[in-house]
């Protein structure tokens, strides 16, 4: 059988798999469309959690971040699991309590205000729309490669299979789906993992594999270290970056994943407040097995691919380009991997040409700059070819890449679909609608969402890659700490809440387009993004943290000068603290 | 006789016979503690002994390398996790002792 052969018959075999759920599980009503009724079990919610969280971002790209940079990009693997303690222990508990169907219907209520609903209706659909570009640009990207589509086709049957169970299952049928794609995604990240750590350090544990020695009896990250530090690359495990960035990015990442709607909304399914705290629990065990799987594929990806093109080690010559393995004329299709031969030598030399210090040893060695360039989201889909793996686990990384877009793309469009139907069509522009009208509102609001997000994967705008850190800085600046002052804070109120969102909002926005140019328009920055220009040396990835700072601060001091919240309110949030008499999410 | 075991089990209620508002404020007054000892514990493995404090664990040596670097890749990550399914037990027990807890 044929490489593409077992590819397609992964891929539309997982496919399959979706659409049966998708007829099992039809939303009959609004609870079913937004909370998928409330009755889903804890372990099931933190597995459907895990496929929802992880994205196209943790399972193609976080391996890679973190091969091509080492220690310093521990950042993404403690900020996007750190910030489930904070889910876990400040918000979800009390806003399953609280039992609402969205984020913003829960801010609109404490804060009596539909202005301040308003507000994060818009935090949340600017949020949500940037998160989901890159989601179906990833599923564009993974059928272009592996089933040799071009990349339109490949996203219109990927966005076609998120219509049919989206839109009639809602969030009933995303729970399901997720399940399914969490299985596929776990099998396809850990499978080709154990099978590297097993020819590296005869450990069939990835995570044990990295502290572990390679088979001549060296640790493995001690001859990693070696191996990059000979081709004038800093090491692997040394700390290169400047702390204060690397604690605020890492901040960043964990307050910003507490406060992604798309997140939040899936602990409103779970039937009690006490099944809320140990989804969340559940949830970090099922995103863990692939986060402690990933440094150990990165460190494993970025020996491998040295020693391929290094064969008898770093000192020797490397290989020549007509020897080059099939798995790199591949990629050489994609444009994701070039090679081009400097020193007209025909061989590949691979190091690190921006190191001053390594300069005149390269030159003594007839090289004349590096020659391979490598796109760093192409590690992990290449692993399994890298490390010679069977067909059949290129077919399966092959449909945990969709598997891992598709399901977080879906948790994103119900996001942004309940946001139109619930809080702008039934919050401020028709409160006395009737269910069924709503319910089919939600499903129009769902396909129009997923129509944009195909059309933006299509055409993605040139800031798709930026976008992470825009997403991560707003949720931090805007909906966590509005969540979590609505729940700690008896004092905060409407005034002090709307000013603290849309000063958080603005002052992130604004912080990351003075460096990253104007809404992305590259060269219209104001300032040249490097260290010296930084306010105090914060970079505008890092802002999120000091947007969070920012409102809760705004927060606080408006809501002293101005009156405290009228005394239903207080009882409203003494109600929230405690879990007796919490009920199915209500309908209003 | 199954409702005495339960009981048992889990201890008895402690605040039976003070008002509704007091207990409030005494569950409030031990979900703040708890949730202040599990916050501390939260940044001192990441942002402490991941980052800042990792120059002072380099004499650790784990596989290869040094304890900050661990706790950076993996430390951390595990100590969340065991973090939030104590947190979970604790408030559950405290829901239950403050009755508090969902009928």
């Amino acid at each position: 059988m044929s490489q593409y052969a077992f590819n397609f018959l992964f891929i539309t075999g997982s496919f399959a798999i979706y659409l049966i759920i998708a007829l099992w599980t039809r939303a009959g009503s609004t609870s079913e469309f937004y909370t998928a009724g409330g009755g889903v079990h804890p372990v099931v919610n933190g597995m459907a959690t895990g496929a929802d969280w992880m994205s196209a971002a943790s399972f193609i790209s976080m391996a890679g971040l973190i091969a091509f940079v080492g220690y310093d990009n521990s950042t993404y693997l403690m900020g996007w699991t750190g910030g489930f303690v904070l889910l876990a222990m400040l918000l979800a508990p009390y806003l399953r309590k609280y039992g609402h169907f969205t984020v913003p219907a829960f801010i609109g209520d404490r804060f009596y205000s539909p202005a301040a609903r308003l507000v994060a209706v818009v935090c949340l659909i600017i949020i949500s729309t940037t998160y989901v570009i890159g989601q179906m640009t990833g599923v564009g990207v993974a059928f272009s490669r592996f089933l040799e589509v071009d990349n339109t086709t490949g996203l219109i049957i990927g966005a076609a299979i998120v219509f049919f169970y989206a839109v009639f299952g809602g969030m009933k049928g995303i729970t399901y789906t997720q399940v399914a794609q969490y299985v596929v995604l776990i099998f396809a990240y850990t499978v080709p993992a154990i099978f590297i750590a097993l020819q590296l350090t005869d450990n069939p544990i990835p995570a044990f594999g990295l502290f572990g020695d390679t088979q001549d009896g060296t640790p493995l990250l001690v001859k990693l270290d070696q191996v990059v530090r000979d081709l004038g690359f800093s090491s692997y495990t040394g700390h290169h970056t400047d702390t204060l960035n690397m604690v605020l990015f890492t901040l960043s990442l964990m307050i910003g994943t507490a406060g992604l709607p798309h997140v939040i909304i899936r602990f409103f399914t779970v039937p009690r407040v006490k099944d809320a705290r140990y989804s969340a629990g559940w949830a970090l065990v099922f995103i863990a097995l692939l986060y402690l799987t990933a440094p150990a594929v990165g460190a494993m990806a970025r020996l491998n691919l040295i020693q391929t093109l290094f064969p008898s080690g770093t000192q020797s010559e490397p290989i020549d380009y007509q020897s080059r393995p099939e798995w790199m004329q591949k990629w050489e299709l994609t444009g994701l991997l070039k090679f081009d031969d400097k020193n007209g030598d025909g061989k590949i030399q691979y190091y690190n040409d921006a190191n001053k210090d390594y300069a005149a040893g390269a030159a003594a060695r007839g090289w004349n700059g590096s020659e391979l360039s490598v796109n760093q989201d192409i590690l992990v889909l290449a692993n399994p070819e890298i490390a010679r793996l069977p067909q059949w686990v290129v077919a399966l990384v092959a449909a945990g890449g969709i598997a891992a877009a598709l399901s977080t793309a879906a948790g994103l469009l119900l996001a942004i679909s309940s946001a139109i139907s619930h809080d702008l069509l039934k919050g401020a522009i028709n409160p006395y609608i009737e269910e069924h009208h709503e319910l089919l509102a939600a499903r129009i609001a769902m396909a129009v969402a997923i129509a944009i997000a195909t059309y933006l994967g299509l055409n993605p705008p040139g800031f798709a890659a930026q976008t992470v850190a825009l997403a991560f800085g707003l949720a931090a600046a805007t909906i966590f700490p509005t969540l979590m002052m609505g729940i700690f804070s008896k004092r905060v109120n409407s005034v002090g809440a709307i000013s603290g969102m849309v000063v958080g909002l603005v002052f992130t926005v604004v912080y990351i387009f003075i460096y990253k140019g104007w809404f992305f328009i590259s060269g219209t920055n104001s300032l040249p993004d490097t260290p010296d220009n930084w306010l105090f040396g914060i970079s505008p990835v890092s802002i999120g943290a000091v947007g969070a700072v920012i409102n809760f601060a705004v927060a606080y001091a408006v809501s002293l000068a101005t009156a405290p919240p009228p005394l239903e309110i207080q009882a409203l949030i003494e109600s929230i603290r405690t879990p007796r008499g919490a009920g199915a999410a209500l309908r209003e | 006789m199954v409702v005495q075991n339960d009981t048992a089990a889990r201890g008895a209620p402690v605040a039976v016979d003070s008002t509704n508002e007091e207990r409030a404020k005494k569950y409030w007054r031990a979900n703040m503690q708890l949730v202040a000892v599990l916050l501390v514990i939260w940044a001192l493995v990441s942002i402490g002994c991941g980052i800042i404090l990792r120059p002072l664990l380099s004499g650790i040596q784990v596989g290869g390398t040094d304890l900050g670097f661990w706790f950076a890749q993996q430390g951390s990550i595990i100590t969340f996790i065991i973090e939030i399914f104590v947190y979970a037990w604790r408030m559950n027990r405290l829901d239950h002792l403050y009755e508090f807890d969902e009928l």
